[in-house]
């Protein structure tokens, strides 16, 4: 485990460089959030889903909605990492002639099974798919990662009571826990807690985990996958920013690029 | 075509005789309803089809997004609810995650307009095909009565891509007959006339006809055109019409702003400038109300169209 860990988080340190430089060449983007979930998609996609950069399409493959389509940033640099397509295309986000669209765009990156970026509709996406794979008594899994900002989208609960509703349990959501928002922290702006409660009293699975430790987030993917009849929630707790000392817990950070001499801190940091 | 206008059928049955149709042909197709199944008539296809029937409760959002789910993993897909609740609450779901990436999802709407009848104005939209017409990838039809309704639904489900067909609630007088051979790649001329074009869809094609009855006793000719293709508009139908007749009334049970009147407005002010007059909503909401009493406090019959043809021909006469 812990040679795993360590490969994990390389990879994962990786991808938080990417994060920080296609932004900072964008001159936009969302980085905060990238980074506080990038812990789990690197896990997810690196060790955990089954899938394969040369044949995006392959039927059998897990699926990723990322609901939170803002943390797109995260999801490029793990595709490119993953082989999706070449890493030098990262450089292109935001712009005009580059495929890399502000928020995933389903048509245009390989890899990327649903367009997201309206907050609340990835996460509906993903229990049609989860109900289609059901339907069809395909095995893959649908995994969909939510935001807590997110989680005040009234549509978010009505995707989860149906998900519970059709016993969806190849539908795997993962919230990421970082309790911050655009206009500041989750609670203070519109509380969501308590969050562990209101999954359970919409029928679902729920557990938590360090958003952070890989060993953690492992044993909650693998323990979702033992429940059946319900979807299961993995509630990750984590940190805004994360590897970026200045970022960490920063709300302004949440949609706000770094400029050149911030990137020199951050880029020390993560060696 | 002879028009008795004599019998009247609900076309929403129609799309759900024609949804039985395509479930057996396509084996992977789903539909989804948000607890509307006994009026949208989904229900039809649930009592056949339960495993591929998904009511979803009263959650047109969470409807719209999961039809986007269903349509990725390549299947075909039928969502419906009522149109207010469809195109108006679930907009942003058909724009976002239907239409942004071209998915095969048809979005068939019914109790659509003032014909809703007594639930008053917070149902009847009058306002879809405005909302509907700007979203990119999107197509429309609006039949007018069974027999169009079954054949605009089984020619959506041949089409690629997101669709919106409107339905309404009231029985519609029979215009076709079953089994007539339907062209949607332009509009149908229902009668040919030289002195006015009456472009019309949905319940006002029936109104549309029964007037240029009543102007041909006055020795005026009305071509009469039945325009079930909102989008894409037939340019080059429209341009001919204006070309032909150099008049023009359009006629829907909509808004005037943003339906079928301001299609054809944008197309003739661009490509041929002719005088022409909206029958339509104006700017304002509905009322309870039984709908055929509704549809003459608002101006929407046969004598309505005639008054515009009336007057359109006067001021073709002055330009």
């Amino acid at each position: 485990m812990d040679e795993l860990a360590a490969k994990l988080k390389s990879q994962a340190d990786v991808v938080r460089k990417h994060i920080l430089n296609m932004t900072s060449k964008a001159g936009s983007g969302h980085p905060g959030g990238s980074m506080s979930i990038v812990d789990v998609l690197t896990t997810l996609y690196f060790h955990h889903m089954k899938h394969d950069a040369k044949n995006p399409e392959w039927g059998e493959r897990d699926r990723l909605v990322l609901s939170k389509g803002h943390a797109a940033p995260a999801l490029y640099g793990i595709l490119a990492e993953a082989g999706y397509f070449p890493v030098a295309e990262l450089d292109g986000l935001r712009k005009l002639e580059s495929m890399l669209e502000g928020h995933p765009c389903r048509k245009t990156v390989p890899g990327v099974d649903a367009s997201t970026g309206s907050l609340g509709q990835g996460i509906s996406i993903a229990v049609g798919m989860a109900a289609s794979a059901k339907l069809a008594g395909e095995k893959h899994r649908v995994f969909a990662i939510i935001g807590d900002g997110e989680s005040q989208e009234g549509m978010v609960w009505e995707a989860a009571m149906a998900a519970s509703h059709y016993k969806l349990d190849n539908l795997k959501a993962i919230l990421d826990r970082n309790c911050l928002q655009i206009d500041g922290g989750t609670e203070e702006v519109m509380s969501i807690e308590p969050v562990v409660d209101k999954w359970l009293a919409f029928g679902w699975n729920v557990l938590t985990c360090n958003g952070h430790s890989f060993e953690d987030i492992i044993e909650a993917l693998e323990k979702a996958d033992t429940f059946k009849g319900k979807p299961t929630i993995i509630i990750a707790k984590t940190v805004k920013g994360k590897g970026v000392s200045f970022m960490e817990g920063v709300k302004e950070y949440h949609g706000r690029s770094l400029n050149p001499e911030e990137m020199t801190c951050a880029m020390g940091e993560l060696g | 075509m002879e028009f008795k206008l004599d019998s009247k059928r609900a076309i929403r049955s129609a799309y759900g005789e024609a949804l039985q149709e395509l479930g057996a042909e396509n084996p992977t197709m789903v539909v989804l309803d948000a607890d509307l199944s006994c009026s949208t008539k989904t229900s039809m296809f649930a009592e056949k089809y339960p495993d591929r029937f998904f009511n979803v409760g009263v959650a047109e959002q969470n409807m719209m997004s999961m039809a986007a789910g269903f349509a990725i993993e390549g299947r075909l897909v039928f969502a419906s609810t009522f149109a207010m609740f469809g195109a108006g609450r679930a907009w942003e779901q058909v724009r976002n995650s239907i239409a942004y990436d071209n998915l095969n999802v048809k979005v068939v709407l019914t109790h659509a307009g003032l014909t809703v009848g007594k639930d008053g104005a917070s149902h009847q939209i009058i306002e879809d095909l405005s909302l509907m017409r700007v979203i990119p990838n999107m197509r429309i039809f609006v039949p007018c009565d069974f027999s169009e309704t079954k054949a605009v639904i089984k020619h959506a489900a041949k089409m690629t891509g997101p669709v919106y067909v409107r339905l309404c609630r009231e029985n519609m007088l029979d215009i076709y007959p079953d089994d007539y051979e339907f062209d949607f790649s332009t509009p149908n001329t229902l009668i040919e006339g030289s002195d006015v074009t009456i472009f019309s869809c949905g319940y006002m094609v029936a109104e549309s006809i029964k007037a240029a009855q009543e102007l041909a006793r006055e020795e005026i000719s009305a071509q009469v055109v039945d325009m079930h293709t909102i989008k894409l508009m037939d340019v080059e139908s429209v341009v001919n019409s204006a070309k032909n007749t150099g008049a023009i009334v359009t006629a829907e049970e909509h808004s005037i702003f943003g339906g079928l009147g301001s299609g054809v407005a944008e197309i003739l002010s661009e490509s041929y400038p002719t005088p022409m007059k909206r029958v339509g909503v104006m700017d304002k909401f509905g009322v309870s109300g039984p709908a055929p009493k509704l549809m003459q406090a608002y101006n929407l019959t046969s004598q309505d169209i005639v008054n515009a043809c009336r007057e359109v021909i006067a001021r073709k006469k002055t330009v």
